[in-house]
């Protein structure tokens, strides 16, 4: 294995050209326990710790900039008014030592239905940023997943930074573990509100072969608020509009049976999320207005 | 019956001692080993390094059941780096051990019995270099059918684990698939279920539980020149390794000297043979030392776990909450080779009616062999499962009778005095009643602890804990009850005794001692004990630990909470004939000058020898000189007997522990999500040695019991017999969000039997934590729930 450590952006885009193999390392946390499990034995490393650009961010106008390699650390104690869902997602993310480590552009590269960022980057809504020798691309989030462990990247290119959407209303994010911190998914969810467009987005985590969206929920729901004038009367969202966004959500749902939990239970569970981070998101809606800040 | 009880809460201040010199027994001296382990500087088996070392790597079988066709080491043996590539055809002797039954190869040959047994064995100059090596073994397998369950296995076709038993047990159970059978009959109890007004019966399942200890199995052997081999290695029982590896090595036992590294953890899973063979059979082989060290993931296929257990239970009381009868019968999952097998099923079958008095009783445990993991020893040893099943039972019962469910227990209590179903005399303090008194008498936590002053809620205090899922919504509070009973040190007739070999001699103007056992320290406390126990003997104030090696005697095993008792007690043993020998020197040199030193009853205290009225006739550094005392004695507890083959009969027991549990959990019952929000613990420790590690060893058992409650579980596929989550990723044990407040509150009942009246501690509480979780659960979501862990799927109808 050939331990490659280019020390600029440019280097490390030519050096991924060479050896399309080579596996992007960063914190590390999902590579090297494929490595030390020996689950994948890569040709080439391809370190990128020493590229600055990676771990910074912005806070533009409409966006976040978030460099691929910002530990999730930094997400919770810097961004947590821009990505409140992000933030919340960033919390359940294994140890404080991984999250010193761990960044949304290793969960991006993984593409794992299990990594916690995704739920919260479809619901916020992002572009993906990468590049190559050839030139850069943006990939909207919702066809960045192609497969259970696969994405959207060419061979050559790179993840640089995520573009997510600044928060304009408020956004929840839950995960279902069997223990209180440091757990995998078993699944979980990310409810955004968007008042300036009079939207919500959802993402589903660990609950299908990808991380997706419950577009089916979405559109309900969006049609039942506007046509009961709720994001301008800031009534209390009633129970059966609840409850059928939460059915919509479980039935987005296309889980398996697996060793951490049984394709039913995740399915309720998505509902019970679904419903209760509307009861959260839209409690904090009507008491505060259109604030840019999440209920987190 | 004396009675100094107290609660003690970590940092209060604690008894002075008799004697003047600090650290004596009932202190809480710290723990040597204490800094070094939490600042990372402590050095574990697996840190160990020696110039020129090879490293070892075991092949493993992916399949549970099936005879070997053939294996191919040659790509194997020319890769460059490796020194040897082993299979059951090098092997040099015996080519079985065992702790109990010798029915384990050390290598597979013929066939294999479950997932991940040990086939071929290589060394290479690097730990990567062995793994490729391994992994270029070419085995072929022809895949029998698995034995999973009883059904499968006591079959009448069924095939055999082992076909040619001939251990102690093959004489006499109904299959050879059964390890072995113990019943307990006492009374008639078809007869006295007929004066039961109610009976409530049930059948349960307890998941198989791993030790989950942070050290990974390793270790370091080393050739010597007299063709021996030096071995460093983390285990619990030096000596009961020794006995086991000495025949496979084909080499007599005082070629094999055996030093203790340093361990981290055991809770009964160093109690088998890992690497230790296999280490020395390359070092010899080579001719270099040879390092092992498991990864998390082979460490689960590396050592036995908890047998799982099916347990079905028949209770019967009158109305007014007497319990009239008990029958049951426990099946034990002992997996492909025996372990402790056995043992367990001889606790499993003589604790099963709990801390109750019920005379009349029908009892039947069994263990099983099949092609699951190999199951063994681990903290609580056959009492937990059945401990989970009684208890639940109590509950059921009073649930039925209408009556408190502390109160029928209590009702129901066992005393000193009370006969066991075996017949054995319960003859030392047996405060049951009292436990349960104390966990109910202790105010509750108080409610809705996550709700902050306007912040909105504090997620950590909820189920779910970081992972938001609630802010409170369909929470509910239950509270759970239960008491359990654990026999302590080697049972059923077992001779089990300790050595300790003390010296004692002046350095630099001071007296010292120097305690030298075979005592495995995993973590227990016994290296801080050890040296309480001879401040206090002698009088001395500098006291050294030598390192546990084989060039002293047994100490036996550090399990079944014996060692403060036993080692302990063989400490204590020894230093009384130290001093004895030390007053006889003083005698002869000092005698003349002073009457008292014939006349009164001498004592060693703060260096000096001194009257029972206190006065002091010489210091132990003018005593002795440049004379020094060693003494190396063997120490008993009292005699036990096996149980009777057919009616469970026999005084097996050297001593009973006790505690109760009292459990406050928060279950949110939509996602079937659970926190455990407090778990105090009454217990009878009989003398606090050291009373700081006996709230440690109390809270420790105590969070081991609640992981086996709500998450720890080995998944073993029934088709397939594979274990499903051997990693720290799906194998969950408790973080500290999921560690409640432990209050502990420790009676000090002396055994008189006992050194100092000690009582083992360190398991007891293991028992009564799992199903007062599990009553507490039941409690907040009105479900039945007769398995444990309990899953969110079965609390939310989503199995």
């Amino acid at each position: 294995m050939d331990f490659l450590r280019p020390a600029t952006w440019e280097e490390a885009l030519a050096a991924k050209a060479e050896h399309p193999t080579a596996v992007p390392l960063s914190g590390g946390t999902d590579v090297m326990v494929e490595i030390n499990f020996d689950h994948r034995r890569p040709e080439y490393l391809l370190d990128l710790n020493r590229i600055e650009l990676l771990r910074e961010w912005e806070v533009g106008e409409e966006n976040v900039r978030l460099g691929a390699a910002v530990p999730y650390t930094q997400i919770m104690e810097n961004l947590r008014a821009e990505l409140p869902g992000l933030a919340l997602a960033s919390h359940t993310v294994a140890s404080p030592q991984i999250r010193n480590r761990g960044g949304v552009g290793g969960n991006l590269g993984t593409a794992s239905p299990a990594g916690d960022a995704h739920p919260a980057l479809l619901a916020a809504g992002a572009e993906v940023e990468v590049e190559s020798v050839r030139g850069n691309r943006f990939i909207p989030i919702d066809e960045f997943y192609t497969g259970v462990k696969r994405n959207a990247l060419q061979p050559d290119e790179l993840i640089k930074t995520v573009h997510i959407k600044k928060a304009d209303g408020p956004q929840q994010y839950s995960k279902v573990g069997t223990r209180n911190a440091m757990v995998i998914a078993v699944c979980a969810f990310g409810l955004a509100l968007h008042p300036e467009t009079r939207t919500v987005r959802t993402g589903i985590g660990s609950a299908a072969p990808t991380p997706i969206r419950a577009k089916e929920a979405e559109a309900f729901l969006n049609a039942a608020l506007e046509e009961g004038g709720f994001w301008d009367n800031g009534k209390i969202i009633t129970p059966s509009i609840a409850k059928q966004f939460a059915d919509l959500c479980s039935g987005a749902a296309n889980p398996i049976d697996d060793v951490r939990g049984t394709a039913k239970y995740r399915r309720h569970a998505v509902g019970i999320m679904a419903r209760r981070q509307l009861g959260w998101t839209w409690e904090h809606y009507r008491g505060s207005g259109r604030t840019l800040e999440g209920a987190a | 019956m004396a009675q100094n009880t107290r609660t003690v809460p970590v940092g209060t201040p604690t008894d002075v001692t008799q004697n003047h010199v600090k650290g004596g027994i009932g202190e809480s001296t710290l723990r040597p080993d204490g800094t070094l382990k939490v600042t990372g500087e402590f050095a574990y088996s697996s840190d160990m390094w020696h110039e020129d070392m090879l490293w070892g790597q075991i092949l493993r079988s992916t399949v549970a059941h099936a005879e070997i066709l053939s294996i191919d080491t040659s790509e194997a043996l020319t890769m460059d780096g490796v020194y040897a590539v082993l299979t059951h055809e090098d092997l040099p002797a015996a080519k079985n051990y065992g702790m109990e039954f010798q029915d384990t190869p050390v290598l597979a040959y013929g066939k294999v019995r479950h997932h991940g047994e040990p086939v071929a064995l290589v060394a290479a100059d690097h730990p990567e270099t062995a793994r490729r090596a391994a992994a270029k073994i070419k085995i072929e397998y022809r895949e029998l059918p698995v034995i999973t369950d009883e059904a499968s296995a006591t079959a009448p076709d069924a095939i055999l684990v082992h076909e040619n038993r001939d251990d102690h047990h093959s004489g006499h159970v109904p299959h050879m698939n059964i390890v072995h059978r113990q019943p307990i009959i006492r009374g008639n109890a078809a007869e006295a279920a007929k004066r039961a007004d109610v009976i409530v019966s049930g059948e349960y399942t307890f998941g198989m539980q791993d030790q989950a200890f942070l050290g990974p199995e390793s270790g370091l052997a080393v050739p010597a020149e007299d063709g021996g081999v030096d071995l460093y290695v983390a285990t619990q029982w030096l000596h009961s390794d020794l006995k086991q590896i000495a025949p496979c090595l084909g080499l007599p036992e005082e070629k094999v000297r055996m030093t203790m590294a340093g361990v981290g953890g055991a809770f009964g899973g160093r109690e088998d043979i890992s690497m230790q063979i296999l280490a020395s059979i390359l070092a010899l082989r080579t001719g270099k030392p040879v390092k092992m060290v498991y990864n998390r993931y082979e460490s689960f296929f590396g050592h036995v776990h908890r047998h799982p257990a099916k347990l079905w239970y028949e209770h019967g009381a009158t109305k007014d909450g007497k319990l009239t009868h008990m029958k049951c019968k426990i099946v034990l999952d002992g997996g492909a080779y025996a372990s402790s097998t056995a043992s367990v099923v001889g606790n499993a079958s003589s604790l099963s009616v709990g801390p109750y008095v019920i005379e009349d009783v029908e009892i039947e445990a069994i263990g099983l062999y099949t092609n699951n993991p190999p199951c063994g020893a681990m903290r609580g040893f056959g009492a937990v499962q059945a401990c989970f099943a009684y208890e639940a039972q109590m509950d059921k019962l009073a649930a039925k009778l209408g009556m408190d469910p502390v109160e029928l227990r209590q009702l129901n209590a066992m005393e000193q005095g009370t006969i066991m179903p075996t017949g054995q005399v319960v003859d030392s303090p047996a405060p049951v009643a009292e436990l349960l008194r104390r966990v109910k008498a202790r105010p509750m936590p108080p409610e809705r602890q996550w709700e902050t002053a306007g912040e909105g809620a504090d997620v950590r205090a909820l189920p779910g804990g970081l992972s938001n899922t609630t802010h409170g919504e369909s929470v509910v509070r239950g509270v759970g009850y239960a008491v359990g009973i654990k026999n302590v040190g080697f049972s059923e007739g077992f001779d089990d005794y300790s050595t300790a070999k003390i010296r004692m001699e002046v350095i630099n103007g001071e007296a010292v001692a120097t305690v030298h056992t075979a005592m495995a320290e995993v973590g227990q406390g016994g290296v801080t004990i050890h040296a309480q126990i001879a401040r206090t003997e002698l009088g001395v104030q500098q006291v050294t630990i030598h390192p546990a090696d084989t060039q002293v005697g047994s100490a036996g095993s550090t399990s079944a909470g014996r060692q403060t008792y036993m080692t302990g007690g063989a400490i204590k043993n020894s230093c009384e004939i130290v001093r004895e020998k030390v007053l006889e020197i003083g005698r002869r040199k000092f005698g003349s000058y002073h009457p008292a030193w014939a006349n009164a009853e001498l004592l060693l205290e703060g260096g000096k020898v001194v009257t029972d009225g206190g006065e002091a006739l010489a210091s132990i550094a003018d005593v002795l000189g440049d004379q020094s005392v060693e003494v190396e004695e063997e120490w008993r507890h009292r005699p036990t007997q096996a149980f009777d083959l057919v009616t469970g009969q026999g005084d097996g027991h050297v001593q009973y522990a006790f505690a109760a549990h009292r459990a406050v959990v928060e279950v949110d019952t939509e996602l079937g999500l659970v926190k455990v929000i407090e778990l105090a613990c009454a217990q009878d420790v009989g003398k606090a040695v050291n009373p700081l590690s006996v709230v440690g060893q109390i809270q420790g058992g105590t969070t081991q019991g609640l992981g086996v409650a709500v998450m720890e579980e080995i998944i073993v596929d029934p088709k397939t017999a594979k274990v499903r989550n051997p990693s720290f990723t799906d194998y969950l044990i408790p973080t500290i969000l999921d560690t409640p407040t432990i209050p502990v509150d420790y009676l000090e009942l002396a055994d008189p039997n006992a050194p100092y009246g000690v009582r083992g501690i360190g398991e007891a509480p293991t028992l009564s934590s799992t199903p007062a979780v599990l009553a507490a659960i039941r409690a907040a979501t009105g479900l039945e729930l007769n398995k444990t862990p309990v899953r969110p799927e079965a609390l939310t109808g989503t199995l």
